[in-house]
């Protein structure tokens, strides 16, 4: 049984002698895996670990798609098409025109036609472009097909078909003026549209950090003494962000020699002395778990934020909507509980089924209160 | 008394306000109330500094040390305390151990306004508050792209197909049973100090440098599985990692790397990873920015090409000025920062400091680390705590004698290879203000006059 296994395992064992060899050279530098990498014997028990994959198998977890297009499943789909899906699922997030930066980067804007004959994105090449979108980074087309199909929508990921993903494509890169209006995207001249893509020239692999061997591109000396005559400071956090952060005394040790500077208040006039140190620069007690910290335990924030509307309607607007409404406390406590869909728009609320009753019933009096 | 009313009693004992501080015995509550609502401007200071010099006799008695309030000596010391004087808590009453109630302070944060959604965002690791070079588990950075799952260990799968003789399924059963390391190494993400290559934007380590974790990963040298699924090394140049979340999160890496030290950990400090840092099994991939790491990890391809997934082709590359980006930007060069004392601090006396912080480096081991004092015109060399491991945090500390002038302090590192980490300007020269990736400068913190320590850059 055993001999049998080690006929069969024979022209493994060639690659394997390959890649001990490049292991090995590779303990030189690192003297935690010299020591423990395992000894190598021959043959080795446990080359029979794990079992064959099925091809149905690799089928269903195999769903990469490359640059060279291997991978790329056939099919097709319309601009007209992706912006129906586009408003429907897509656009809460990220915009009508793909251009919100409400929730996540855009997605268009910033590419010309100019670039689309250059392969290099013009507003790349200067400061003034507030912000970079996908469409202006992205040079190869199969990432985007990957991307949508893999993990879109962001609250149902793996949901689309083959031909949605291709409409949505073709949508957004129409959103780019890199496709017409009636232009129906498909394996067949999907390749044709790379050579389209406004950034398809804009990245570079020429560079020191991409293996452990690289040349770094930025050098400094190991200077020690009069190194530099002249320190001037170039930044400082403005006055303004003092308390952004929160209180940074409750993110130390209210002992030892490291307390935090209580950003609530301006900073002290002068050193305090040791002596101080005793008073407590903030409060021990623990703080009171409120609906906010409930809203964002339960999960709520994922898509429901205080003025902006995200997957779901903003807090601000949920009150506004049922202001003076008799019966809302108890018609939104059984909505969240049951889930549903239509009110704010087509993408679903899912039912909220663990979530205790008085919980709920606090959670919806704090949106009703606007978030208070 | 029955035990557990006892023990509530001595919860609410054990609480900050009952243990007597000393300036509570010669000022008044008013006073302190006072100080905490106001802080101490110079009437309160010029108050608090008489009632010293009333208790001590001079000020010069002082020292560094504790003020004593009551000429016997100290009440911590001469008056027996609660723990002293009552029965303790059960064995097994916490059957999973938590830190003291004074550690509350020390948690993971987000950063206001980095990002609109938390399931796909940041959240800090505490470097002001950590010592040695372990990260606690609890304490371990997080960035998620579709949020975190507790993954059934019974139902994850790890399958390794593309170019290999056999295209394989492992349980955790058989991974498990496989030959297994463990070894310390960093992880960094690449947009950590991302927010500072045009100005200074956070206040503290935390938000500076913490997304950087360092812990002892157990689990099987990826070479391993690749020998027994006869990997192509001929034309496999690289690999594809994918993890099993909604995200599908997949990095390329070349199959030198993989080969080298990558491995498939299932454990972090002793115990099974934990879910937000990739439960039951993530790739570790030493000196490698942390999206290289995949969490959840379910598929390994052998390819003879790059990917161009989403994030090495529209995030995490780089910007350079000329408009071009830097794609498969990788390896996370030698870098250090002092954690203590660092932004946000506070200072409250001239004398002596140990100043500490971490050195790293994606290109092997930390030879020196220089600090100054004076913005980087003079430097000394500080002491390196061992262990000093490859592609790992290494801990250094440096004597410190404050005059109570303002100071500007520094940290420098060198690899094994020679690099010493460059200057923001030295950066800036090369690679612009917007790459958001591979910020490793060296950080300034500055301690004015008053004893607070905040964030600036030189130059």
């Amino acid at each position: 049984m055993f001999k049998s296994a080690n006929v069969l395992i024979k022209p493994i064992l060639a690659s394997a002698v390959v890649a001990t060899t490049i292991f090995l050279s590779g303990t030189e530098v690192n003297a935690q895996s010299a020591q423990a990498t395992p000894a190598v014997s021959k043959p080795k028990p446990y080359m029979n670990m794990g079992r064959n994959a099925t091809p149905a198998e690799v089928a269903a977890w195999d769903i990469d798609v490359r640059p060279d297009f291997k991978g790329l499943p056939a099919g097709s789909g319309s601009v007209a098409k992706g912006q129906e899906l586009w408003e429907k699922q897509c656009a809460s997030c990220h915009g009508t025109f793909g251009e919100s930066n409400e929730v996540f980067t855009p997605i268009a804007g910033g590419t010309t036609k100019d670039d689309i004959k250059t392969g290099r994105v013009a507003s790349l090449m200067s400061d003034k472009q507030p912000q970079r979108t996908t469409i202006m980074k992205v040079a190869t087309i199969s990432t985007l097909w990957d991307y949508v199909h893999r993990a879109m929508p962001w609250n149902a990921p793996r949901t689309l078909t083959v031909d949605e993903t291709y409409s949505l494509v073709a949508f957004m890169l129409n959103l780019s003026e890199v496709v017409p209006d009636d232009f129906v995207l498909s394996n067949k001249n999907i390749a044709q549209v790379q050579g389209m893509m406004p950034n398809r020239n804009g990245m570079t692999q020429k560079h020191g950090l991409w293996t452990v061997k690289g040349t770094p591109d930025v050098k400094n000396t190991a200077c020690m003494a009069n190194c530099a005559q002249h320190v001037a400071i170039g930044s400082v956090l403005p006055d303004y962000a003092r308390n952004a952060h929160n209180n940074l005394a409750e993110q130390n040790r209210e002992y030892g020699p490291y307390r935090g500077v209580d950003t609530t208040k301006p900073p002290v006039a002068a050193l305090p002395s040791s002596g101080m140190m005793m008073v407590s620069t903030a409060s021990a007690a623990p703080k009171a778990v409120g609906p906010a910290d409930l809203f964002k335990k339960e999960n709520c924030s994922a898509c429901h934020a205080p003025a902006a509307k995200l997957v779901g309607p903003s807090i601000a607007d949920v009150a506004n909507k049922y202001k003076g409404v008799a019966n809302a406390q108890a018609m939104l406590e059984k909505k969240v509980k049951a889930g549903g869909a239509g009110v704010w728009g087509a993408i679903p609320m899912p039912a909220q089924t663990q979530l205790s009753d008085a919980d709920n019933k606090i959670l919806v009096q704090w949106m009703l209160n606007g978030g208070k | 008394m029955n035990m557990s009313e006892r023990s509530k009693t001595m919860q609410s004992l054990n609480t900050p306000n009952l243990i007597r501080k000393a300036p509570e015995n010669f000022l008044s509550q008013e006073a302190i109330a006072q100080i905490n609502q106001h802080g101490a401007d110079e009437t309160r200071r010029g108050f608090l500094r008489k009632s010293f010099m009333a208790a001590l006799g001079g000020v010069g008695a002082a020292g560094s040390g504790l003020a004593l309030a009551n000429p016997q000596g100290d009440p911590a010391i001469l008056e027996k305390q609660i723990w002293q004087t009552t029965l303790g808590k059960n064995v097994a009453t916490e059957p999973y151990g938590t830190p003291s109630i004074y550690e509350k302070n020390l948690v993971r944060r987000e950063s206001p306004g980095l990002t609109r959604v938390s399931a796909a965002s940041v959240a800090f690791t505490p470097l002001q508050g950590l010592f040695g070079i372990i990260t606690p588990n609890g304490l371990h950075f997080e960035r998620h792209h579709q949020g975190w799952y507790n993954i059934d260990p019974n139902k994850h799968r790890l399958m390794i197909n593309g170019l290999v003789k056999n295209e394989k399924v492992f349980t955790m059963n058989d991974l498990m049973r496989l030959p297994s390391v463990s070894r310390i190494h960093f992880i960094e993400c690449g947009a950590n100090t991302g927010l500072e290559w045009g100005n200074v934007a956070v206040p503290t380590v935390q938000y500076t440098h913490g997304m950087l974790s360092c812990c002892e990963f157990t689990g099987v040298p990826l070479s391993t599985l690749l020998d027994i699924c006869g990997a192509d090394l001929k034309k496999g140049k690289f690999i594809l990692a994918e993890g099993g979340d909604g995200s599908g999160m997949t990095r390329t890496m070349s199959m030198e790397m993989a080969l080298d030290d990558v491995m498939v950990a299932w454990a972090m400090n002793g115990e099974m990873l934990r879910p937000e840092n990739g439960f039951p099994i993530r790739l570790v991939v030493p000196g490698v920015q942390g999206v290289s790491w995949v969490k959840w990890l379910r598929r390994i391809e052998v390819g003879d090409m790059p990917y161009a997934t989403k994030d090495e082709a529209i995030h995490y590359i780089d910007l350079m000025p000329d408009g071009l980006h830097r794609q498969y930007t990788s390896i996370q060069e030698c870098k250090s920062v002092i954690t203590t004392p660092s932004g946000g601090q506070q200072l409250f006396d001239k004398g002596y400091y140990n100043v500490s912080g971490l050195a790293w480096s994606g290109r092997g081991k930390i030879k020196r680390v220089d600090v100054s004092f004076d913005g980087g015109n003079n430097w000394r060399t500080a002491r390196l705590e061992t262990p000093i491991l490859t592609k790992a945090l290494t801990r250094f500390n440096i004597d410190w004698v404050w005059d109570g002038s303002p100071t500007i302090m520094q940290s420098r590192a060198i690899d094994d290879t020679g690099y010493v980490q460059p200057t923001i300007r030295q950066l800036r020269a090369v690679r612009g203000t917007r790459s958001i990736y591979h910020n490793n400068a060296i950080q300034s913190w500055k301690v004015d006059t008053n004893g607070e320590v905040s964030n600036v850059q030189v130059g």
